[in-house]
């Protein structure tokens, strides 16, 4: 049992949690966070891909590939919010 | 001998993955944005066990803080336009059409083998494949920097990190077209603790980003990280109405906004210009130009993660005329 | 001794932590938790800190826990004070039996 075995299953885990929930999920906002929690299981791969048993020092390549993915995920996930936002906003006017 | 981490990993696992499945089952909105926080904050530890800091610094400020505020800041937003604001049972706020249940359960059987699959995939992986550290480690003299993680980003691989921050530009680009003209949701009222806190806590932040921004180079931290911690400051004036955007300060945010690419492209061409490729940095300057490029980015992440979430471009609504449409 | 200290320092802040955890799961309504969660917490983050801080190998270090303590103590009082807030005003019940 080796912190990369536990985390990288975690990983798996969680993306596939994350992609039930974008197919099912009732709601706009709960989708957008299960897309969101894909990507952390995906970066979890990554990190523990560039994981070395310690003291030697952990690939550096795939952390700036996971820090990259963290803020293109932040942009998209404004995006979506602000889609979602507008959309509530027109229906909300169509009812009225 | 087993490690006794080993349990630490297990435990601090098994909370990831039973809070990633209880912040989708949840039924209540704020409290699915709450368990995704924590679990947020969970990963960042776990990524800290893995000898990752930067991703976990970086999961942290902009996955999980910056994140969870526009949640927060858009579940304000859809029960203020449902009308359902201050109401104890707010759930589904926008809820879809309703999937069938065999569609549910064909879905969930399809994810369930796409997850196995990935779990077979993992286990067959070769356990240490070659990767890019001895690469890495060998050309890190000639990076400017000491730190190996900021050494990819700023310089090895520079056009990744510039199409970020292109990908963050287009990203406000875009929220502010999205929400032209929609009215916003009164800010919530938060009270006296709450602006008291904030005067407390905005001196620590600044120079907590600061020095982040400025340890990048030699230890765990960087232009994301501070960028983020930084983009808390904006978010701490908007929520105290300490600072309420006005059409006239459009200028300067739109500077903001494209001085970090801006920046990163103008060094990359005056490189370019002297005869070299676009981003091998002449290693007397390496350190000058990447903490040059690094600061200026800094600054327009923080700027352009305060604006996306604020939202609406501040435009100037004639009385009455509530342009929803 | 140093490594001594830290670990009973340490592990009473535990105790403590997990006494707030209990609370949480087991008292009735979202006060009563609050009430638990931010006095036990912050008294096991207290003692937790001071432990490292005995750890810490620069006086640097030692400076700079004593301030991740008091941001955090000083954040999750206020935390505790919005959660409360807000549970008030969408009226939350309070359990009378």
């Amino acid at each position: 049992m080796t912190p990369d075995l536990i985390y990288g299953l975690t990983g798996v885990a969680v993306f596939g949690i994350g992609l039930v929930g974008a197919l099912s999920a009732q709601d706009r906002l709960r989708r957008v966070l299960a897309l969101k929690l894909c990507s952390v299981g995906a970066g979890f791969l990554l990190v523990v891909g560039a994981w070395r048993e310690p003291p030697a020092a952990p690939d550096p390549v795939p952390h700036a590939l996971v820090i990259t993915g963290i803020v293109v995920m932040v942009s998209a996930t404004a995006v979506a919010l602000a889609l979602i936002r507008r959309l509530q906003t027109l229906e909300a006017t169509d009812e009225r | 001998m087993t490690d006794p981490l080993v349990i630490f990993d297990l435990l601090l696992a098994l909370a990831i993955v039973a809070l990633a499945a209880a912040s989708l089952s949840v039924r209540d909105l704020f409290s699915m944005i709450v368990l995704f926080i924590i679990f947020g904050l969970l990963s960042a530890l776990a990524w800290v066990r893995l000898s990752a800091p930067d991703v976990a610094l970086a999961e942290a400020a902009i996955g999980t803080g910056v994140t969870g505020a526009l949640l927060l800041k858009t579940l304000h937003h859809l029960r203020f336009a449902s009308g359902t604001l201050g109401q104890k049972a707010a759930y589904g706020v926008t809820p879809v059409a309703p999937v069938p249940m065999a569609v549910i359960m064909t879905n969930a059987v399809f994810c369930g083998l796409i997850t196995l699959g990935l779990v077979v995939a993992f286990l067959g992986a070769p356990a240490a494949g070659p990767g890019f550290d001895p690469l890495v480690a060998e050309a890190m003299p000639q990076s400017g920097v000491e730190h190996p993680v900021t050494g990819v980003l700023l310089n090895f691989r520079s056009y990744d990190t510039l199409m970020e921050v292109v990908v963050l530009l287009a990203a406000v680009v875009a929220v502010w077209q999205i929400e032209r003209g929609l009215s916003e949701a009164p800010a919530p009222a938060m009270g006296e603790v709450w602006q008291g806190f904030a005067r407390l806590a905005l001196p620590a932040i600044v120079v907590v980003g600061t020095y982040l921004l400025w340890v990048g180079a030699e230890a765990p931290g960087g232009a994301f990280q501070g960028g983020a911690v930084l983009a808390a400051v904006g978010l701490l004036l908007l929520l105290t109405r300490a600072y309420v955007p006005q059409p006239a300060h459009r200028g300067i945010a739109r500077g903001a906004f494209v001085l970090g690419t801006a920046a990163f492209a103008l060094v990359a061409l005056l490189v370019a210009s002297g005869g070299r490729v676009a981003f091998e940095y002449p290693l007397d300057h390496a350190k000058t130009l990447i903490l040059l490029i690094e600061g200026m980015v800094t600054i327009s992440i923080a700027v352009t993660l305060a604006a996306l979430f604020h939202g609406r471009e501040p435009v100037a609504l004639a009385k009455g005329d509530r342009n929803d449409t | 001794m140093q490594d001594v200290v830290a670990a009973v320092l340490i592990t009473t802040g535990t105790v403590f932590f997990i006494a707030g955890t209990v609370g949480l799961l087991r008292f009735p309504d979202i006060f009563c938790r609050l009430h638990a969660l931010t006095k036990a917490d912050g008294l096991g983050l207290a003692l937790i800190a001071l432990g490292v801080a005995f750890l810490a190998a620069t006086p640097g270090a030692v400076f700079r826990i004593v301030l991740i303590w008091f941001f955090v103590a000083a954040a999750s009082a206020t935390c505790g004070h919005l959660v409360a807030r807000y549970a008030r005003r969408s009226g939350a019940g309070v359990r009378h039996d």
